[in-house]
């Protein structure tokens, strides 16, 4: 699928000037309040609705130029009514586009089969109608309707909208399921950002018929393009996401206590009693992270070492400034480290993570809202309170 | 009324089955034109459905008598125009109940139809009309009870039917005649009732299993 793009003048304008192009296999979400345009744009891919003006283009042919009824049983649909046949049976329905595509009979019944088990329902359910079954369990029908004639796309129209929060949930992790066992691409309208955050591989912000952001659920929480965006994505969830997606750049200690591997031990001592800290990172000339020493190292060959790169620990854990806070505070957490380097590209030293540190992260996350003015103020408190604070307990 | 039977049996057994033909035609001929219409006024402009449908009520308000009268200028007497008159009147009905059985199928139905790429055509054989099945057949079913009625009128212009003892009746001022005629009509008409309830039941499209 590649370069949608349509414009939508006249009277009222849906859609403007609205460019995306779709890979193959991904997921993605319009997003967007009511009457942004995002319906009548997954509408208009499937030529439920034709634009004004541009082109669509599936797999590079020109949809415009295609018989609407054959394109139209190429991509599948669900919509948020569910729109099942209310006298048809499962089976019927199910089978209802491979019927329109003139298929076996046999295969038409071995196709049900399989897709009654890939939304994990019994199979006599085939000869139920849908009046028979719950709201969650139609929706499932309806979303593996849209999948049954091996449809390579499939427009998803709030399908789940109408759903209780905990069926909507398992239908969620099915549809996210299914999209990545069976490499489909979906586009997924909703107005809910938990849904378009969760599902989505690329998430389409639409306001008045524009595009205001196409990124990935990462890049939106972190790079909110406007202020539209982020009261969609909403004050909350942005100061939850915080550790999620801060890096370790952004809350490391800065100026951490180092040395030189040509240092003799004594004045690696001196150093550690004046800054008051048990041990000390280890760098070259060029700032390179070498190794690290501590008080212990240094009291057990004080004898029989000279120099800070006879006894430095060159094998420790260390992490790039431009990971993700996330991943890190697991791995200080379950190493039990009291404090970790940071490292940036070129593997220069460039400060310091501490359980200190990660004290402010959890209370952010926690009382983010009240403690925000505290928030914005804690690297500057932080820098403050650095060396006590980095090296004030036992190295590892 | 054993000897009303043995004097005028042979008689109504024929009075009868014109009736019956009569009323049949009109109604098959009803409904040959109406659903087809009904359904396509759903397809056209709303402004266009309602010229239609105020042509058909407008017809509606014309009394029977005037408007088997009116046959005759231009059908001549007999069966014919009868039909024709009483084949004006069950279009209403009809029409109105398939029109808006039409339009109440839910519209998510019919937009899933569409999306999932049946032709316009697939989307009313296979969506559209069984689902508006029952509301459609009630108004042949009010259609036919009219027709029935309206056929004993019929017999003012010539067109037989049990209308002809009743109108005798009348002339003669003889209640065996009259009630001869109506009786019969009143029985027929809850017969076919009946027998297009059962037809409504057939046609309403199953939606369980039990």
């Amino acid at each position: 699928m590649s370069h949608l793009n349509k414009t939508y003048p006249g009277g009222k304008v849906a859609v403007k000037d609205f460019n995306l192009e779709i890979e193959k296999g991904e997921f993605v979400c319009f997003i967007g309040t009511s009457g942004s345009g995002k319906t009548t744009t997954m509408r208009m891919i499937n030529r439920m609705l034709s634009q004004t003006s541009g082109t669509i283009k599936l797999n590079g042919e020109d949809i415009g130029k295609m018989d609407p009824v054959k394109l139209r049983r190429k991509i599948g649909y669900v919509i948020q009514n569910i729109g099942l046949m209310p006298h048809m049976t499962i089976r019927d329905n199910i089978t209802l586009v491979p019927r329109l595509l003139k298929w076996p009979q046999e295969k038409m019944n071995e196709r049900a089969k399989k897709m009654i088990k890939l939304v994990e329902l019994p199979e006599d359910y085939l000869d139920r109608y849908p009046s028979e079954l719950s709201g969650g369990q139609q929706q499932r029908i309806g979303v593996v309707r849209a999948l049954a004639a091996d449809q390579d796309l499939v427009l998803m129209d709030e399908p789940f909208g109408a759903l209780d929060p905990i069926t909507r949930e398992s239908l969620q992790d099915l549809v996210k399921d299914l999209q990545e066992r069976l490499g489909k691409t979906f586009v997924f309208v909703t107005h809910d950002m938990d849904e378009a955050l969760k599902l989505s591989t690329k998430i389409v912000i639409m306001d008045g018929g524009e595009i205001m952001q196409v990124a990935s659920p990462d890049d939106v929480l972190r790079h909110p393009a406007n202020e539209f965006v982020e009261n969609l994505i909403g004050k909350d969830r942005l100061i939850q996401a915080r550790p999620s997606i801060t890096t370790v750049g952004q809350v490391m200690l800065k100026d951490p206590i180092a040395t030189t591997p040509g240092k003799s031990l004594t004045d690696a001592l001196r150093l550690m009693h004046d800054k008051r800290v048990d041990s000390l990172l280890v760098t070259d000339e060029a700032g390179i992270l070498k190794g690290v020493i501590g008080i212990e190292d240094v009291d057990y060959n004080f004898n029989s070492a000279t120099s800070v790169s006879d006894i430095m620990e060159k094998d420790l854990f260390y992490v790039q400034s431009n990971s993700l806070i996330r991943d890190t505070v697991e791995r200080i957490l379950k190493r039990g480290l009291k404090n970790i380097p940071v490292v940036d590209d070129k593997h220069r030293l460039v400060g310091i993570v501490t359980r200190a540190t990660l004290v402010d992260i959890v209370y952010d996350a926690l009382w983010g809202d009240e403690a925000e003015d505290e928030a914005s103020n804690n690297i500057h408190h932080e820098e403050d309170a650095a060396p006590a604070d980095a090296k004030g307990g036992e190295t590892k | 009324m054993i000897s009303f039977l043995e004097t005028y049996g042979a008689q109504m057994i024929l009075k009868t089955w014109q009736h019956i033909y009569i009323s049949a035609f009109s109604l098959a001929l009803g409904v040959i034109v109406a659903v087809p219409l009904g359904i396509l006024m759903t397809r056209v402009k709303s402004s266009v459905a309602n010229v239609i449908m105020s042509i058909a009520s407008m017809l509606q308000t014309i009394p029977a008598m005037a408007l088997l009268a009116l046959m005759i200028p231009f059908l001549g007497i007999g069966a014919f125009p009868a039909i024709i008159a009483l084949f004006i009147y069950s279009l209403l009905p009809i029409l109105r109940n398939t029109y808006l059985g039409m339009e109440d199928v839910e519209p998510a139905l019919i937009d899933a139809a569409k999306g999932m790429g049946m032709t316009g055509w697939q989307s009313i054989i296979k969506v559209e009309v069984p689902m508006a099945a029952p509301v459609i057949m009630s108004g042949v079913r009010l259609s036919a009870t009219y027709v029935i009625a309206w056929a004993a009128l019929a017999s003012y212009i010539g067109a037989g039917g049990l209308g002809d003892f009743i109108f005798n009746g009348l002339n003669l001022y003889r209640t065996d005649l009259i009630l001869g005629g109506s009786i019969p009509v009143i029985i027929l008409a809850l017969i076919v009732d009946w027998l297009l309830g059962k037809l409504e039941a057939v046609v309403t499209p199953r939606t369980t299993q039990s």
